[in-house]
């Protein structure tokens, strides 16, 4: 199947404005605009069944029916701040399809009545961000952007604002926060920003994945789109697979395919052919799920691989063979979290600080096996108890390593092997 | 100051904002402010400060949120090397380890000629191109993937010969 998403892939020049219209650009756009009111482009979003990308997989269509119609003006804010150890697909998008994202932001807008939409790239994204800014000047020029578009009322103006390195930006409240030229923490929810946003005012936040699907859903149909992926799970997902893999990268599958399937198939199996032997499915977050046959022949999408007890989240798929010690793992993912953790809540704060001392103690060999069971007790005192999911996302990794590999923390080889 | 010294810019970042809400240009401002130094400076802090209307800690505390954001002078090129999970399952710590090696620096030093200062950092999104890192220098960032020490160290010719030491 011809790519969806990462479309420069089969069209490789599909990023430059003329290529880009010449195989169908901006109709969805202008179809929106001039033939649909706002709330029947909400309504198409909403029955197509797309979930957002990001990692929580909440229903886009919902989110753009909770802003309020008494409270103005309203955003939308693209989050393009993909920070997540294990994710790199919405860079792909916006170096190779940034017309199709952006279409997917001007839709977004007129849909929930915004005339001002802002990208939040990470500051990493410097040179990405160059690119957004002269496609987005492509399309004033020709007349995508600006006052009056098409003849209508509708006005829009997209801008791009850089953040600087903080994980927690990618949050959504501590993004709009960023924005507002702040220190990136989380607000306490609620209000949400769906009625309290950017400026305090009503405000869409999406992922850039999942806007870049919308001018799909507009142009081909709610039900063209649910016939993709699953029941649970509609359209089609970037799976980005790192670890130990001969091929890692990113690969637009349908929801649904199964993890077997993405790592042997796509991914190219193991380096050295090694034995697979855990899974990290949604990134650094990710709970570690056993590399057993049930797990390789399971569908990936939400309701299945929560069956798993774990999340599918932004379908960053870690491999892990059976060279590495999750001991090791974790501890990556500790320090990972210890130095992201915005410092707002005391037990993300202090919890990840903890989790960092005892991991180290192990790391070290000074640990006994009550370390162990300290450590998964800090991480198990964590949960439900964080402002943000950053402080919950930082056990994931932790209880179900302890939990499903106890053996690699045994104290006698603590210390020991390395990845 | 930089809207004598970047006028045209100054007005580009503050068109991007409502006028009531000039503070959501501190983060651009601190960039432009690197741009010369490759940190920022206490003058700057009170010239951002003076530009928006908020205190000179209220952005020196964006300064100190932000990785991005130096109040300290280092290499002219900051090398910041990824060794996050993903990397480091694809070897980054020895890259990194070697790196250094090579370098005769540690991790977080800066070569003698004041030209590279070697970091690790936290992920990058470039998780299936490691080992693999970011060149932060004042004019912006730019990613070097599916690297080797061989080839980062002739990359450390190559800026050596081309840019300008600053020590």
């Amino acid at each position: 199947m011809a790519h969806l998403l990462l479309r420069h892939r089969d069209i490789p020049a599909i990023g430059k404005m003329e290529v880009y219209r010449k195989n169908g650009g901006f109709e969805a756009f202008k179809k929106a605009v001039t033939k649909m009111k706002p709330q029947e482009v909400t309504d198409a979003v909403k029955a197509s069944g797309l979930r957002g990308r990001g990692g929580a997989g909440f229903p886009t269509g919902v989110k753009w029916g909770f802003i309020p119609k008494d409270i103005w003006p309203h955003y939308v804010v693209a989050n393009a701040d993909e920070s997540e150890p294990g994710t790199f697909k919405d860079r792909e998008i916006m170096e190779g399809n940034p017309f199709q994202f952006l279409e997917g932001v001007a839709i977004a807008a007129y849909a929930v009545g915004a005339n001002a939409a802002y990208i939040y790239l990470r500051g990493e994204f410097w040179p990405v961000a160059a690119i957004l800014d002269g496609k987005i000047a492509d399309m004033e020029k020709a007349g995508f952007l600006g006052d009056k578009l098409f003849g209508t009322d509708f006005s829009l103006r997209i801008y791009t604002h850089l953040g600087a390195g903080a994980y927690i930006c990618g949050e959504e409240t501590a993004l709009l926060e960023s924005i507002e030229g702040k220190r990136g923490q989380p607000r306490i929810r609620p209000p949400f920003p769906a009625v309290y946003g950017l400026y305090g005012k009503p405000t869409v936040v999406n992922n850039v994945e999942t806007l870049t699907n919308v001018p799909l859903i507009v142009e081909k149909g709610s039900d063209w789109y649910r016939s993709l992926g699953t029941a649970d799970s509609a359209g089609v997902k970037i799976f980005s697979l790192s670890g130990r893999l001969n091929h890692p990268g990113n690969y637009e599958l349908p929801f649904g395919t199964t993890f077997r399937e993405l790592i042997y198939n796509y991914g190219g199996g193991l380096i050295d052919g090694r034995p697979i032997k855990a899974i990290m499915a949604a990134g650094a977050s990710s709970a570690m799920i056993v590399a057993d046959d049930k797990t390789l022949d399971t569908p990936m999408d939400y309701a299945s691989v929560r069956m798993l007890g774990a999340d599918l989240g932004s379908a960053s798929v870690i491999v892990i063979d059976d060279t590495i010690n999750l001991e090791w793992v974790i501890n990556k993912t500790i320090h990972f979290f210890k130095h992201e953790s915005c410092g707002k809540c005391t037990p993300c704060r202090e919890g990840t600080y903890w989790m960092l001392h005892l991991i180290e103690r192990i790391e070290h060999g000074e640990a006994t096996i009550e370390n162990v069971e300290l450590l998964h007790m800090v991480a198990m005192q964590m949960q439900n108890k964080c402002l943000c999911p950053l402080g919950e996302f930082s056990t994931m990794a932790v209880t179900t390593a302890i939990e499903r590999f106890p053996a690699d923390f045994k104290p006698s080889r603590a210390g020991g092997k390395h990845g | 100051m930089l809207a004598e010294k970047y006028p045209e810019e100054v007005k580009k970042v503050f068109a991007k904002y409502p006028p009531e809400q000039k503070r959501s240009a501190v983060m651009p401002l601190l960039y432009l402010a690197q741009r010369t130094e490759g940190f920022v400076t206490k003058a700057a802090l009170e010239d951002i400060s003076q530009l928006l209307d908020i205190t000179s800690t209220e952005v020196a505390e964006i300064v100190g949120f932000y990785t991005l954001y130096h109040d300290k002078k280092a290499g002219k090129y900051r090398m910041q090397v990824c060794t996050d999970l993903p990397c480091a399952l694809r070897g980054a710590d020895k890259f990194l380890e070697e790196l250094c090696g090579n370098l005769g620096v540690k991790v977080g030093e800066t070569t003698p000629d004041g030209m590279v200062t070697v970091e690790a950092v936290m992920c990058l999104a470039g998780c299936d191109k490691a080992p693999m890192f970011q060149i932060q220098s004042p004019e912006g960032i730019v990613y070097h993937e599916n690297m080797t020490v061989d080839k980062t160290m002739e990359l450390v010719a190559a800026l050596r010969k081309s840019g300008i030491e600053v020590k």
